[in-house]
């Protein structure tokens, strides 16, 4: 497969970057995402330029390292993956694909496709734990009884990797649906809800200050989400901070 | 406000501003409508709205206010969610995972801004003038002719159901997420979409009907 890549290059934060175009060749259709960026990279490296810096790490779509905005969508065409798991024959041969970092003021460019994403992280720390006794009478997890769809809510809800999708897919770059997800799956169990109230509230406060859109409830986080993750969370912590603002 | 500080209190303020708007739009649609089947109970439904206390000192205030808010809340959000990505994308599919009508509402939102002004020219401010300013004895009979002569124009005409088209794209989408804003999806939140659905078709419709139903009928 002949392709023609549009790639976003920037040399560092404080820099403006641009879109290059990277003409390549010999690329097949089993090969992932990230390793036709390798394919790019050596002959680059080979030609003496800079190759293209992107995130990764373990390549099975669990990290949530990779990011991407592929020809205008995070993660690129398909569906329920991450940038490492979609395969090149998702592209015809001749495609031109636009390859860009994802795209909110609380994710700045460090360099090329390389975003800042520790703001999940303060809002992961504000509130998405629970407090437990771990000095070595610690109660075992599954003494305390759990219904089975919560459990099962809580899981899915849990399998949320932080990747930052959803905010390069809403249009108004909202980490609703993250946040949600680190809210329901805590607040969806016993141990969760002890510490529920100051959780909500944090997290959001947190979420605010990072400078994150509103969400407008467009669904295209859901959509675009590797892990599927839904709309539901939301509209869960929306009643979890409701209901959390009127206790104070 | 410090009470509309967060994302959430913003959205919710806009999501309950917005459902009392909607519940208003219905009760407007049922009285207009009367001008289609019984000029005379128009005329006397629209005599009880224009001279009962309730509704002139209490009510109007609370929908003026609630369209103002929901207006200015709106920019404010816009101004807002803008500011959240200062960068845009280059290429960006939004068509391929959301409608245009939920991407949009501040276009749709727009056009019904403008739309009341040009409405609130046409009849809020006569109408203040008739009454407080100019003083004019009561009759309950004026009504019926003064719609009917406002659809004279096919321009005023063609713009009020332009109105209405991109009002039911802002119904599509704003009346179902103003629940999701709210906290509410459940089992029953399919069934709910439905019903928000057919009314964001229904009463947008019907405005129209009425609308070219007075320009046309007065043709003949």
């Amino acid at each position: 497969m002949k392709l023609t890549l549009k790639i976003w290059r920037q040399k560092n934060s404080q820099t403006k970057g641009e879109l290059k175009t990277y003409p390549i060749d010999g690329v097949e259709g089993d090969m992932s995402f990230l390793e036709m960026l390798d394919v790019l990279n050596e002959d680059l490296i080979n030609k003496g330029e800079e190759p293209v810096v992107f995130d990764h790490d373990c390549r099975e779509g669990i990290c949530g390292s990779c990011s991407l905005q592929i020809n205008g969508e995070p993660h690129g065409p398909d569906r329920l993956v991450t940038t490492c798991q979609l395969h090149m024959r998702m592209f015809n041969d001749g495609d031109t694909i636009v390859i860009e970092p994802f795209r909110a003021k609380a994710f700045p460019v460090i360099k090329d496709l390389v975003v800042d994403r520790s703001a999940f992280d303060r809002i992961q720390q504000a509130g998405g734990y629970i407090s437990v006794n771990t000095s070595g009478n610690t109660i075992d997890a599954n003494t305390i009884p759990v219904n089975k769809h919560d459990a099962d809510e809580s899981f899915e809800a849990a399998t949320c990797i932080g990747c930052g999708a959803c905010v390069a897919a809403c249009k108004n770059a909202s980490a609703m649906l993250f946040t949600s997800a680190k809210v329901s799956q805590f607040a969806l169990l016993p141990q969760g809800r002890i510490e529920a109230t100051e959780r909500v509230l944090n997290m959001v406060a947190q979420m605010d200050k990072e400078g994150f859109g509103n969400c407008s409830n467009t669904g295209a986080c859901e959509i675009e989400c590797p892990k599927g993750i839904s709309l539901e969370n939301i509209a869960r912590m929306n009643r979890e901070y409701l209901s959390a603002s009127l206790k104070g | 406000m410090a009470i509309l500080s967060s994302s959430i209190a913003r959205k919710v303020a806009m999501a309950l501003s917005g459902l009392f708007l909607v519940f208003f739009l219905a009760q407007h649609f049922t009285i207009n409508i009367t001008s289609v089947i019984d000029p005379e109970t128009f005329n006397s439904w629209s005599h009880f709205m224009g001279h009962n206390i309730l509704v002139q000192f209490i009510l109007q205030p609370v929908l003026i206010f609630g369209v103002v808010f929901h207006f200015i809340m709106g920019i404010v959000l816009e101004i807002r969610n803008n500011n959240a990505r200062q960068i845009s994308y280059k290429s960006f599919k939004g068509n391929r995972n959301s409608t245009w009508a939920s991407r949009n509402m501040i276009i749709s939102g727009a056009v019904i801004l403008a739309f009341l002004g040009l409405h609130f020219y046409d009849f809020w401010f006569p109408e203040i003038v008739h009454k407080y300013i100019e003083s004019n004895p009561l009759d309950a009979t004026r009504y019926y002719p003064e719609l009917l002569h406002k659809f004279e124009s096919p321009v005023r005409t063609g713009l009020y159901c332009l109105a209405f088209v991109l009002l039911a794209l802002h119904l599509w989408h704003g009346f179902s997420s103003s629940f999701q804003s709210m906290g509410w999806n459940n089992k029953y939140s399919k069934g709910l979409r439905a019903f928000t659905q057919f009314y964001a078709i229904f009463i947008p419709l019907g405005f129209i009907f009425i609308a070219l139903y007075l320009h046309f009928n007065q043709i003949h």
